[in-house]
């Protein structure tokens, strides 16, 4: 391997890691607020990108309407979620809302299958977002790989923003400490969790179009991959933690892809991997890298 | 209430007693849902079509009973117990997929009724069995006449493979292309791997780039296949690629786009754009055209029709619809014509034909032309 395929590789990882962080900012954010590791979130960023296929494909409305559309549209789903599967669940035992996550994950994803069929659809592609930009030495670089690490840390910053200088923000940490105490202090505890909902389906929204743009295909069971992927990358960041979703998310790119540059013989196992390196991570670090110490509370 | 009930009951009983002897059953288990439905969906309706144009065989009427496989192994089992078990078929007709395949035949052979694959590819579907017979030629085959092609028509020398290495049937056609390619002289610069399912193959193209082979054999389903096709040209690869008959869809331009321009693959000697169509494809052809006037048959399609077709062959000449006869009669079939060409069931249950070459030209599949395998 030359310098020049490294090149390619490494840029190829910072694309593919920044897509799974992306996916992994929502997961992490609903969990670090309830608690609750919401499975549904690889399906909702699969209905993401059907509405950007809808919209632009069988619409045929231009591609910055099909992107406001797919968010408002997905955040409304992810809402419908939380009001119909989540919220009768608050006072029920942490488990009774998991597995309620995993049916709904199904429901979607049977659903979709019922609705749109499983024939693969395309995704208009921007030209100006696709043209190969050719570096020295032959490297390709496509407008996208760099806009989807952009779009994640933008994301990622407007979220901390949000947590640690807004008062909804303050809200949401306050339940993710404790739901009695914060509903008591006069919080409307139903309206900052739905809020929280919203944000994690916009953000799977965000996510979901972007893959799609990447990897133009739709169907319904793309979210199943991407949803695992960036609950690893969640766990190896530290699950709860924003930015520990970023750096797991790319994390996992750079060994998926550097493990298939370094030993292409084993391209085949490049999910081992990543999954090895999880293992690793949950002996040495249990909380991960960026995790919240464990602390009993009271 | 329950008395009539109970006369209801008797006289349904009755009647199935009464008509199972003037209707033939033939159940079909497909991937009408799931990873695979897009193959099994156009299957079905190429059987369909076959049998409202065939809706009795030896005077008695066919009655189909479809049953989905959801495109998963333990579904395609329990698909293929039910149409025994509960609706007691006489001969069964599928399916797209060989892993699919080979969980139901299990079942069937035990229960000893015949099964007709239509595109299952993978060797291992049919050996050691008694009852699995197909209509489609084997990987072997297959992975023979695409290194032929690449090798002697071609001129290419330096070949790689990248490989679904979940699936069986392209891990068996990676290995058999690899085999036959170096048989004949050439060299195999890279050999790599990806996982149904995955999206991004931008590692495993930049690896196959820097080893600089002429052509790369991308044993893929479609769907996967043109999203590898177009990050290979956002990655400015300049190597062919050529791919096997799962790559055969329609859809494959929609998804590829300009990607996908060159890229070729072998397939069953049919296709709507061949110049030269034997009687019976030309037949397949217009009927398909008057039921969807708005869409292009494919080789799924006239792979479900053939095998609706290869078992009416069998059930006349068996002159009886019973399970163990249809079978006998399957084993002896011999240059019966069919859409895909002369079909000849063969030793292993196996059939032979030509094998076409399909390149896609101007986003249109163009039928380049046979090619004999060098196994």
């Amino acid at each position: 391997m030359n310098l020049n395929i490294f090149v390619q590789h490494f840029i190829n990882a910072l694309s593919l890691g920044s897509l799974y962080g992306l996916v992994a900012v929502g997961y992490t954010m609903v969990y670090g607020i309830l608690r609750l590791i919401n499975f549904a979130h690889g399906d909702i960023f699969m209905l993401g990108a059907y509405f950007v296929y809808f919209a632009t494909i069988v619409y045929k409305l231009p591609w910055a309407v099909g992107v406001v559309i797919a968010i408002i549209g997905t955040t409304i789903c992810g809402l419908l979620v939380d009001r119909i599967a989540y919220k009768p669940l608050r006072e029920a035992p942490r488990i009774s809302a998991l597995i309620s996550a995993i049916g709904v994950s199904f429901f979607i994803e049977n659903f979709a299958v019922v609705v749109f069929t499983g024939m693969p659809r395309p995704v208009v592609q921007p030209p100006i977002l696709m043209q190969p930009i050719v570096l020295p030495g032959d490297v390709r670089l496509i407008p996208l790989g760099i806009l989807v690490p952009i779009v994640a840390f933008v994301l990622v910053g407007c979220l901390l923003w949000l947590l640690y200088r807004t008062k909804p923000g303050l809200a949401m940490r306050a339940i993710s400490f404790d739901i009695e105490t914060t509903r008591m202090m006069g919080v409307s505890v139903n309206r900052i969790i739905a809020l929280a909902f919203g944000l994690g389906s916009a953000l799977a929204a965000v996510a979901g179009i972007l893959w799609a743009l990447r990897y133009p295909r739709v169907e319904p069971f793309m979210g199943m991959t991407p949803g695992i992927k960036a609950f690893i990358a969640a766990v190896f960041g530290g699950i709860g933690s924003v930015p520990g979703a970023m750096i797991g998310g790319l994390i996992l790119g750079f060994v998926e892809i550097m493990s298939v540059a370094f030993f292409p013989t084993l391209s085949g196992y490049k999910d081992a991997f990543a999954f090895c390196l999880l293992i690793l991570i949950l002996l040495f670090r249990p909380t991960g890298l960026l995790g919240e110490r464990l602390e009993d509370k009271i | 209430m329950r008395k009539f009930l109970t006369a209801l009951m008797l006289v349904l009983m009755l009647c199935t007693v009464a008509s199972a002897d003037d209707v033939i059953k033939v159940g079909i288990f497909n991937c009408l849902t799931g990873q695979n439905a897009f193959g099994g969906q156009l299957e079905l309706e190429g059987t369909m079509l076959a049998h409202t144009l065939n809706p009795t065989i030896l005077d008695k009427k066919v009655e189909l009973v479809i049953v989905d496989n959801k495109s998963d192994k333990v579904e395609a089992a329990n698909a293929v117990t039910r149409l025994i078990e509960n609706d007691k078929v006489n001969a069964i007709i599928g399916t797209y997929g060989s892993s699919l395949a080979m969980a139901g035949g299990e079942v069937a052979e035990k229960a000893g009724v015949p099964v007709i694959g239509t595109s299952c590819t993978n060797p291992l579907v049919t050996q050691d069995k008694k009852y699995y017979f197909r209509v489609c030629f084997i990987d072997p085959f297959q992975g023979a006449g695409a290194a032929t092609y690449a090798f002697r028509n071609l001129g290419f020398k330096k070949a790689a493979t990248l490989v679904d290495m979940a699936n069986d049937y392209s891990v068996g056609l990676g290995k058999f292309f690899r085999d036959s390619f170096k048989k004949m002289g050439g060299e195999i610069v890279a050999s790599l791997f990806y996982q149904s399912g995955d999206t991004d193959f931008t590692a495993q193209l930049t690896a196959l780039i820097d080893a600089k082979p002429d052509i790369v054999f991308l044993p893929a389903y479609f769907a996967e296949g043109a999203i590898v096709l177009k990050q290979a040209k956002e990655l400015g690869a300049t190597f062919r690629f050529i791919g096997a008959d799962a790559m055969d869809n329609p859809e494959i331009v929609t998804l590829g786009g300009d990607a996908v321009e060159g890229f070729m693959h072998t397939t069953f000697a049919y296709d709507p754009s061949m110049p030269e169509m034997n009687e019976t494809a030309k037949a397949f052809t217009a009927e398909w055209n008057k039921i969807h006037p708005d869409k292009a048959p494919n080789v799924n399609c006239a792979l479900g029709y053939d095998a609706y077709i290869l078992l009416k062959n069998a059930i006349e000449r068996a002159g009886s619809a019973e399970p163990k006869k249809i079978r006998d009669a399957l084993e002896t079939t011999k240059d019966l014509p069919t859409v895909t060409g002369m079909t000849t069931i063969n030793a292993t249950h196996d059939a032979e034909k030509d094998m076409g070459i399909v390149e896609i030209r101007g986003g249109k599949k163009t039928f380049v032309g046979i090619v004999v395998p060098e196994v």
